[in-house]
């Protein structure tokens, strides 16, 4: 995998989410597969200390499932949201084991009716080749400002 | 500014905004009820300050808004722990704006040098000489930053502003939760750990305070959540062992019989808690190790009175509220009518396995993050009647659920479970602090 083909995948994984299609996005993750949002910065252990999100795809299913809910009544109205990325960069890669790790700095915008909240943040893809093609084993947000009391944050950053 | 002024001045329109059975919407919405909540309630009131497990160290502080007033809490050289108002006593300057760290021996204000000890009192001021001969020395300035009444028990320090009742007499039994929640680490002790998250809520804080008692919303408004949790796992094979995030999110689920069955039990001055048989809580797999290890230390029975003392929420009337079945605590700190930070903090039980605190994270991950699938639901509900209670000509709160005027002798009391009881006994403590 050159930077190029792991940027595609990076930038593709984004307009997913943009466009809602979480079920296609659901599948880009492997079986063992985290979404890790940290509470702090240079936080290193999510099962001990508090996290905004650790899920694992049981979670992520179920938050995908909720969303179709006609009973989820915080999507009245539903969300939006936009990735704004920059160049991923590849900060480790090795091909032998086909593992690769990203880092997207990027802005985060999620709109609900007349409601818009704003985030800087940088994600940290660690990317795997499987038989499937590539696949995400852990996808890691941190947040600029998750330290702050924070509104809900509906959507997937 | 006559709208502003209805309340300040007139105790009966305060009292009038509590019936036995339905509250004013104005207790919600209106500013000036606020600001007397916090000038009244919230000062007269214990209001949890922190753990002192927070300030392990000599030097050691935290620092906070309670009632709105700048706090610091911090752990003295002669290792008791203080609360001081964070005001420098020259110009007002706070003294020290991290929100935790190490003072070492002193505060030094960062604007002219004045410099506490960490027990307040005043240590220097420079170029003294500049004071000779003026009034200084005769004002509350050189008694340093001002102390503020406070009490621990059992780790959990509470601060009150103003004259109030004495600690024990105002939580009396409902302190039980507490004892619970320590009795059960295996060495008697409770160590925060982990951060705290800290989600910000668009609506008043009585809103969240209230519904954590209130058992009649769980399966409507955590249908999506937990009721596409229950429908994930069904027609799993019964020997498939039930992943943690399961049996936490489902019972949220459950049917009214259920939370009718728990049972709620009031104390006087507001405070009480849901789960006095069993609560959504009580069927989470064993962790052996860790019932051996309590075993060791109470004895048999007496491990097995703890453990089964399983309550849902309580509530300390009115910041405080706490889950010692999970170990969590969740407090209320007000900043507007409309406008509440909800801290949701993890214990760790000394002497237990680390599977016991990653239960603990992750259901205050799923159930208290501002990323919660729960707190969305729950923060849309509470947001959508800040904006209704707008509604003029609508003036009244409904809180008739199972009421009965016997309850308004009866000091103690136990009711079915989707009683709103417990709503009803924090408002006349509500009256009760509002206009004495």
């Amino acid at each position: 995998m050159n930077e190029t083909e792991l940027a595609r995948f990076v930038y593709g994984e984004a307009r997913l989410l943009d466009e809602k299609r979480f079920d296609e996005w659901y599948e880009l993750f492997t079986d063992d597969a985290y979404y890790w949002v940290p509470l702090v910065p240079g936080q290193t252990d999510p099962l001990a200390h508090n996290s905004l999100a650790y899920e694992d795809k049981l979670l992520l299913k179920l938050r995908i499932e909720r969303l179709k809910q006609p009973t989820a009544y915080s999507q009245k109205p539903a969300s939006r949201c936009l990735h704004v990325l920059q160049a991923p960069g590849v900060e480790k890669s090795d091909p032998a084991r086909g593992e690769y790790l990203t880092r997207t700095p990027f802005m985060y915008t999620e709109t609900r009716g007349d409601e818009s909240q704003r985030y800087a943040a940088t994600a940290w893809h660690t990317l795997v080749n499987t038989p499937k093609g590539l696949r995400i084993k852990l996808k890691r947000v941190d947040i600029l400002n998750a330290d702050a009391a924070l509104p809900s944050i509906q959507l997937f950053l | 500014m006559p709208a502003m002024t209805r309340y300040r001045e007139n105790p009966g329109a305060l009292r009038g905004l509590i019936e036995d059975d339905r509250v004013h919407r104005d207790v919600y919405i209106d500013p000036e009820v606020f600001q007397l909540e916090m000038e009244r309630l919230w000062s007269r009131t214990w209001i949890y300050v922190g753990h002192e497990s927070q300030v392990p160290q000599p030097g050691d502080f935290i620092t906070l808004d309670i009632a709105a007033q700048p706090v610091i809490m911090v752990r003295h050289s002669d290792a008791k722990v203080r609360v001081l108002l964070n005001r420098c006593a020259h110009k007002g300057t706070k003294v020290v704006y991290d929100t935790s760290g190490n003072a070492g021996k002193t505060f030094r204000c960062p604007y002219h040098a004045w410099t506490y000890r960490t027990d307040g009192s005043l240590l220097q001021v420079p170029l003294k000489e500049g004071y000779e001969g003026t009034r200084l020395y005769e004002t509350e300035a050189v008694r340093g930053l001002k102390p503020v009444t406070h009490e621990s028990y059992r780790g959990f320090v509470f601060a009150r502003l103003a004259d109030g009742p004495g600690l024990h007499e105002f939580f009396g039994d409902s302190l039980s939760s507490i004892d619970n929640l320590a009795d059960r680490s295996p060495e008697g002790e409770l160590e925060i750990t982990g951060g705290a998250l800290r989600y910000l809520h668009n609506c008043n804080w009585k809103m969240f305070v209230e519904n954590l008692n209130d058992t009649m919303h769980p399966m409507i408004v955590h249908a999506s959540s937990a009721g596409t949790a229950k429908r994930l796992w069904e027609g799993k094979p019964a020997d498939l062992p039930k992943p943690m995030a399961i049996e936490q999110y489902a019972p949220f689920a459950n049917d009214y019989k259920f939370f009718d069955d728990m049972g709620v039990r009031v104390y006087p001055h507001g405070h009480g808690f849901s789960g006095v048989n069993f609560s959504i809580h009580s069927s989470y797999s064993a962790i052996p190790e860790y019932e051996e290890a309590l075993k060791r230390r109470h004895g048999e029975e007496q491990a097995k009175q703890i453990l089964g003392t399983v309550r849902h929420n309580t509530v300390y009337y009115p910041s405080l509220t706490i889950k010692g079945a999970i170990q969590s605590i969740r407090v209320a700190r007000p900043l507007a009518a409309d406008r509440t930070v909800i801290e949701s903090w993890t214990f760790r039980l000394k002497g237990a396995p680390a599977k016991l605190l990653e239960r603990t994270v992750m259901y205050n991950r799923l159930i208290n993050s501002p990323m919660s699938v729960v707190g969305h639901d729950d923060l849309h509900c509470y947001r959508s009647a800040q904006e209704g209670l707008a509604a003029q000509g609508h003036e009244w709160v409904s809180l008739h659920r199972n009421f009965n005027a016997e309850e308004l002798q009866e000091k103690e009391l136990t009711c079915n479970g989707t009683s709103e009881i417990s709503m009803r006994n924090q408002f006349r403590a509500w009256r009760q602090f509002m206009a004495p």
